[in-house]
């Protein structure tokens, strides 16, 4: 938003000038009532901390991120891209291992990976798609150019509160939005909901569509229930449905049984189908597997669609999308190095201090070393782990990431880290939502963003050229 | 098309939600038939914790009865599951997981409700403020009634409202039925006859009912035709028998309502053939004690019709 130089880049310049309008008692006032419109729209997410479950109010910075629209642009070209060539390799994956055997990929990659579901080889879901909802982790760096940073392919969430904060801006901000062209967001639901019926295997008017939930207590619930709500759909819970001995999903109604085409899954692939995988899990529903393998279901994201949601295959999107689409990488990736190769370990364990290192499969933060914040006793305890199972690590260059002023106190502003989640979905055609959810970091310098770590969020505004409406 | 579980919830917030308000109705009546009565009545603090029903609860745990510790008990006490607090507390939960079926704005109003009355809270325990504040209460009940009657469509969902809030209100009338003949037989052994006019007075109060009792009964106030009328008469919406009629209405709308329109006849007939309404000793606590025990039976139906996937 605001230059090295301390000045209002192009696309922000008309809302610094809007906000620099407002006294100190005027924006503490705006901050207030956005506190409240957050608190009485029951906008929350859930935390685990000692064994029980909190409903935290979500935490919410008034000053949007603003991206010029012909930049942002560019940014979706890149994101469509990259999920188009994610999906032809997870197809790939269960079926011919073409990439592999052209020695683009390491064969190994497969062997170690915790999400490749061997349950998949040789099934066609609709439209040959397994990721229909991809939330791509964005960051810039100091070059102000946007990285990527991870691809969320399991059960992405994030995209309600990039929904409510837009709700909440409006609420607060009201005069913003009659002088600045700023891009809606709000056709979201209606894109998920296309795509979710775009992939239904009975081709009937109304297929049935359903979001499943592990329940309540699961920490993106309001998100479960806010899309129900927000698409008309039913939210079910794994003891609302049964599959049949005719290998259909159906489930429990006031009036009897009724069959589902589309099953929106918030759940974990493994506690899916006590069946198949997890014999104790009771989330799920026995037999889900059987009823998708038979096609009479649509399980969104597919089962399997993980395999591609692992840092070590994260490394090579750039060289998929040059072997599926021949194409250049419109987006690039954050270096990254591979800790099961030997020459990049030597380097890893020699730069710890200077490095960020993540486990391949863990998300919401957990898990990861930040080197530069680091203790001697961490990059030990780190370098350890690493050396005991490479496979599990990538390590990344700590990045001269971007900051955006956040509001710390009344009358007080100042500079705190931030990513951005866009979110791509594909059925019978790709889209990507406007923008996307922009978190920050709250603690001073902290480059941890995610809201389970104390994270805050953003609303953020794709405006158009020239910023002014006509 | 509609989900047992959430049939359920959506059934046992319209449920919550009546409690919330017959909590707020009974205190705020309470309160000033208190103010109204002679000291040597015998009728206390206490009979407030009677009339909500949860006197055990109270007696095992307490043993000072006076103003203070009853209305905390009443209003804030979590670990009184009828509380108003602790039945606020469920109208959230449920309508947390039953927000896709409810008006988007319910939502909202519910936390905002809850919200007000947890930081208001001591307006409510404190005298001064007392009737305000649970006037607000019944207000933003009503608010929340009023915007669910205007927007949603006449779907099941409706109609699990319809039965959930139904069966509550004809509860909370017998409770208040229950209160005041407890009242009158405590006046009458007090000696104070004359103030059960009083009594009866703050039953028909509670149910908002005296103006409509006038207009209907056409008689003075008295304990015989209150009971009568918040029994019988099919018009006044809390009157039990127009609550099972509209009960009856919903069931026979539902998908296989049959056994709860059945049941739900029987109790029609069972509070038409009426009772010994001047008996308050015996005759009309014990007609009353039944027609209770009946409404637990109707829950129970409706459960095992639509709740209990076979």
């Amino acid at each position: 938003m605001i230059s090295e130089k301390g000045n209002p880049r192009a696309a922000s310049r008309s809302v610094v000038s809007a906000l620099s309008k407002l006294s100190d008692e005027e924006l503490e006032s705006r901050r207030v009532a956005a506190d409240r419109t957050v608190r009485d729209m029951g906008v929350s997410f859930t935390v685990y901390m000692d064994g029980s479950n909190i409903d935290r109010a979500w935490p919410f910075d008034l000053i949007p991120r603003v991206i010029g629209e012909a930049e942002w642009k560019r940014t979706e070209e890149g994101l469509k891209q990259r999920v188009k060539a994610l999906n032809m390799f997870i197809n790939d994956v269960y079926h011919d291992q073409q990439i592999f055997k052209d020695g683009v990929v390491p064969e190994d990659l497969l062997k170690d990976s915790k999400n490749f579901r061997p349950e998949c080889v040789g099934i066609n879901p609709p439209r040959g798609v397994w990721a229909h909802i991809c939330g791509c982790d964005l960051v810039k760096d100091i070059d102000g150019k946007f990285y990527v940073l991870e691809d969320n392919l399991r059960v992405p969430s994030g995209v309600a509160y990039m929904l409510e904060n837009r709700e909440i801006s409006k609420r607060v901000l009201p005069e913003l939005f009659e002088s600045i062209d700023i891009l809606p967001v709000d056709d979201y639901p209606e894109k998920l909901f296309s795509m979710l019926a775009s992939v239904s295997p009975r081709k009937v008017r109304q297929p049935e569509i359903v979001i499943l939930t592990p329940g309540i207590f699961n920490s993106a619930y309001f998100e479960h229930a806010f899309l129900a709500q927000q698409l008309g759909v039913e939210l079910v819970e794994g003891s609302d449905l049964l599959v049949a001995d005719d290998d259909c999903v159906y489930m429990r109604t006031i009036s009897g049984l009724e069959r589902v085409d589309v099953i929106y899954r918030r759940i974990d692939d493994l506690f899916l189908d006590p069946e198949a995988f997890n014999p104790d899990s009771i989330l799920g529903c026995a037999g889900l597997m059987r009823a998708w393998k038979a096609g009479n279901v649509a399980l969104v994201n597919a089962p399997g669609a993980g395999v591609a949601d692992d840092k070590v295959v994260y490394a090579y999107v750039p060289k998929m999308i040059e072997y599926y689409l021949g194409e250049k990488a419109i987006l690039p990736n954050v270096e990254t190095y591979l800790c099961d190769d030997p020459e990049q370990l030597e380097y890893v364990l020699a730069n710890i201090e200077k490095l960020v290192v993540k486990p391949a499969n863990e998300s919401g933060g957990y898990g990861m070393l930040v080197g530069p914040h680091a203790t001697e006793k961490e990059h030990n305890a780190f370098r350890k782990l690493v050396k005991e199972n490479p496979r599990n690590y990538i390590a990344q260059p700590t990045l001269q990431l971007s900051t955006t002023p956040v509001i710390t106190g009344p009358g007080q502003v100042e500079p705190r880290h931030l990513d951005l989640r866009p979110f791509v979905l594909q059925g019978k055609t790709t889209t990507v939502t406007t923008g996307g959810l922009t978190r920050v970091a709250l603690t001073k310098g902290s480059l941890v963003v995610n809201s389970s770590q104390g994270g805050g969020s953003k609303d953020t505004w794709i405006v158009a050229q020239g910023g002014k409406k006509s | 098309m509609m989900l047992s579980r959430v049939a359920e919830r959506v059934y046992w917030f319209a449920r919550y939600l009546e409690r919330v308000e017959s909590m707020a109705r009974l205190i705020n009546v309470y309160t000033s038939l208190l103010f109204d009565l002679p000291k040597d009545t015998g009728i206390s603090w206490h009979n407030l914790v009677v009339a909500s029903g949860s006197h055990q609860e109270y007696e095992r745990r307490f043993s000072v009865k006076d103003e203070k510790r009853v209305i905390k008990f009443l209003l804030e006490d979590t670990s009184n599951l009828s509380s108003l607090t602790s039945s606020l507390t469920m109208v959230r939960e449920n309508i947390r997981t039953t927000r896709d079926i409810l008006p988007a704005e319910c939502w909202e109003l519910v936390n905002e409700f809850q919200i007000f009355v947890n930081e208001n809270m001591q307006q409510g325990i404190n005298r001064r403020h007392r009737n305000e504040f649970l006037g607000d209460i019944i207000k933003t009940c009503q608010q929340i009634n009023g915007l669910i009657s205007d927007t949603m469509r006449r779907d099941d969902a409706w109609h699990f409202l319809v039965l959930g809030r139904s069966l509550e209100t004809a509860d909370m009338t017998l409770r208040t039925l229950e209160a005041g003949s407890r009242m009158s037989v405590d006046c009458f052994e007090h000696d104070s006859v004359h103030v059960t006019d009083a009594v009866w007075s703050s039953v028909l109060g509670t149910l908002n009912a005296i103006m409509p009792f006038r207009r209907t009964m056409k008689v003075s106030l008295n304990g015989e035709d209150s009971a009568r009328f918040l029994l019988e008469d099919t018009l006044f919406p809390r009157a039990v028998a127009a609550c099972l009629l509209d009960m009856r209405s919903s069931a026979g709308v539902l998908p296989g309502g049959m056994p709860v329109g059945k049941f739900l006849d029987q109790l029609i007939k069972k509070v038409e053939k009426g009772d010994h309404y001047d008996d308050v000793f015996e005759g009309l606590p014990a007609h009353l004690d039944e027609l209770q025990r009946s409404l637990g039976g109707l829950n129970n139906v409706i459960n095992d019709t639509w709740f209990t996937p076979s």
